[in-house]
């Protein structure tokens, strides 16, 4: 399935990887469960991606859509049990991070995959300074030693940006704000340089002020690095800037992909349309909000059919029995959109009617 | 790679290694939940009235013969034509029974009980907080191994564990007494710590720290172990305390510490039957006791004041 646009630039090789080919991160056909008292949860049913270097996709949906969990799986950090992954794969550099040893996982992450938590608070640990944590980093991987670290610790401070890193660097994480706070965890992710950087709704606890800063931080210092980016959000708002291409999730399936801006000019899918009509507007000024109504399904029991159909105001009758694929999207007059794909049977009707 | 390589010629590199030397010399601190607390503990009064008579009481400890001039354990200490005098000048607390000097005996006596305290809580908090943790962080099936194993020793009574334990292996020496308390005792901790590290473990900073590449030990003894430092020390600092008079008695009850060895409460067991008529024999030994235990529960209390949270 080409779904995202492969042509993109060959990754840059890191040294010793000479046996490892193909993108910096593809995801294929994954399938991540969870094992509960009511039954089995398919959080992710199939979900296919890829990420180059230097490139960023956004992954976009609802609590529930399974986002983060695809996010989790890429990292190796779920729980299983209860997680399982009946089927799929995840190539790093063409190499399936499934079948690896956890040693050599462990390696992989934070060194080469690292990732931006939500709530830069809880995610820090309260008794450690934050040059400890940071300095952590040096220290399992590279085994510098703590004088080293703690210097480096206060470079990669000023490098996110947050003033007197030098004499900030034995605080405690409750001593930051939310903002520098999450600069420290964009600080601890891009800590190694790492071929790829996950950031899970890095953005969300924070402010809106503070969220373009943070935005912003992480753009810059991607482009710097020539990262790959996988930026998780609900925001629309948020990734417009910054990503390259977007893929939208709905109930653990990816319903549509497009480049960033082919999204939001004609979304191929209903639920993104729906998505994008409900951001404010200032020419809507005094008009109600569009809100897609009804809930997001119950993971234990999916919909029949399309899994959006009972929110969706196309619906009709096949979409309640017939599961629609992802289909490539074309033009009225069949020329072919690269990178643009649709889970929905009446794509065609979505984006030229 | 190259494009990846970050040049940074504005660091300050002075001003980085003077932070450095600045931070060596505070050396390491400790978790920001026990600096704060340690902050918080030196300006209570209660703290360093009972931390004084601790002080006291460790330095009768360690050196009994400063505090008196003679030795319990030299010849002609007891002297029979002495039995049950009361206090007199040359001795404050008078003579028990057997002729012997109340006062020296109550000194040499102390060692013993602190003896028993630290070694019992040490011992306790070193079982139960390993055992704890690793319950806390397996889970599952070794868990519930650990745990029912554990309920088998909490659900002994001291007494009649102290009694079952000594009959069979005799003992009568401070190493016996605490290895019993300890057998006994260590549930405590191990519910505590395994509590505390359950609480801990799926927090998110330990999903952030595996994220980042740290293995399961340094995650348990990096990341969970300071976090659930605070209860254990506080459970600990009481626990001093009530071990001290757990010895005593069961020392009162003959299967604690046993002759020659010096103990509180078989000073106060064999006071009991005279103490109508020369109450001194009993009352200074049971004096020392409560001192004890109170400053060292005392201080358990203020420790607790200090580091709780959701006391704060």
């Amino acid at each position: 399935m080409t779904i995202i646009d492969p042509t993109d630039a060959v990754p840059a090789q890191r040294p010793g990887d000479h046996e490892n080919t193909g993108p910096l991160l593809e995801v294929r056909d994954l399938h991540v469960e969870f094992q509960t008292r009511e039954g089995v949860v398919k959080a992710v049913n199939g979900v296919n991606y890829t990420v180059n270097s230097g490139e960023t996709l956004a992954v976009l949906g609802e609590s529930g859509s399974g986002k983060s969990v695809t996010a989790q799986a890429i990292m190796g950090i779920l729980d299983m049990p209860p997680a399982r992954i009946p089927q799929g794969e995840i190539r790093f550099y063409g190499k399936d991070m499934l079948t690896m040893g956890a040693e050599e996982r462990r390696k992989l992450r934070g060194a080469r995959i690292a990732m931006i938590f939500q709530d830069a608070l809880s995610s820090l640990n309260p008794v450690l300074s934050v040059g400890f944590q940071l300095g952590e980093m040096f220290r399992v991987h590279q085994g510098m030693s703590r004088k080293a670290a703690k210097a480096k610790s206060i470079e990669l401070m000023d490098r996110v940006k947050i003033p007197a890193a030098a004499a900030r660097v034995n605080d405690y994480p409750h001593q930051f704000s939310g903002g520098m706070r999450q600069r420290i965890m964009i600080a601890m992710a891009l800590a190694l340089e790492p071929d790829l950087i996950i950031a899970d709704e890095p953005t969300t606890a924070l402010d809106v002020t503070v969220q373009a800063q943070v935005m912003d931080l992480l753009a810059e210092l991607q482009r710097e690095y020539r990262m790959g980016l996988i930026l998780i959000t609900h925001d629309l708002g948020v990734v417009a800037d910054v990503a390259d291409k977007i893929a939208v999730m709905y109930a653990g399936r990816i319903v549509e992909t497009a480049p960033v801006h082919e999204l939001y000019k004609r979304p191929a899918h209903p639920y993104t349309r729906g998505l994008l009509d409900s951001i404010p507007r200032l020419d809507q000024k005094g008009q109600e909000l569009y809100a897609i109504k009804g809930l997001p399904p119950n993971l234990l029991k999916v919909p029949a059919g399309c899994a959006f159909n009972p929110r969706c105001d196309k619906a009709q009758d096949i979409c309640r029995t017939e599961f629609p694929p992802l289909v490539p999207v074309t033009e009225a007059d069949g020329t072919e959109l690269p990178g643009r794909a649709s889970a929905c049977h009446f794509w065609k009707e979505t984006i030229h009617g | 790679m190259s494009e990846k390589t970050i040049e940074r010629p504005t660091t300050d590199e002075a001003a980085i290694a003077k932070e450095i030397e600045a931070e060596e010399k505070a050396a390491a601190r400790q978790a920001s939940l026990l600096r704060d607390g340690w902050a918080d503990l030196r300006k209570r009064p209660m703290f360093i009235v009972t931390s004084l008579i601790i002080l006291v009481l460790l330095a009768l400890a360690i050196a009994p013969s400063l505090f008196t001039a003679r030795s319990p354990f030299s010849d002609g200490f007891c002297q029979l034509q002495n039995s049950m005098t009361g206090p007199s000048s040359g001795h404050l607390f008078g003579y028990d029974v057997q002729g012997c000097d109340i006062y020296t005996r109550t000194v040499y006596g102390t060692r013993n009980s602190i003896v028993v305290g630290v070694v019992t809580t040490t011992a306790t908090t070193l079982i139960g907080g390993l055992v704890g943790m690793l319950a806390g962080l397996i889970g599952g099936w070794a868990d519930a191994l650990l745990s029912r194993i554990t309920e088998v020793f909490a659900g002994l009574p001291l007494i009649i564990g102290g009694l079952l334990i000594m009959s069979i292996w005799g003992g009568g020496d401070v190493w016996s007494v605490s290895f019993i308390m300890a057998i006994l005792g260590w549930p405590q901790v191990y519910r505590i710590m395994r509590g505390e590290v359950i609480a801990n473990k799926y927090n998110d900073y330990v999903t952030a720290a595996r994220a980042l590449g740290a293995g399961s030990w340094r995650i348990a003894f990096r990341h969970i172990l300071p976090n659930t430092l605070a209860p254990v020390i506080v459970i600990t600092t009481m626990n001093l305390g009530v071990y001290i008079s757990a010895e005593a008695a069961l020392s009162y009850l003959g299967i604690g510490i046993q002759y020659p060895n010096i103990s509180w409460g078989v000073m106060i067991s064999d006071a009991q039957d005279r103490f109508l008529t020369s109450p001194h024999a009993l009352m200074f030994p049971a004096g020392a006791l409560s001192i004890t235990v109170l400053a060292f529960i005392m201080l358990g209390d203020v420790v607790r004041d200090a580091f709780d949270p959701k006391m704060r």
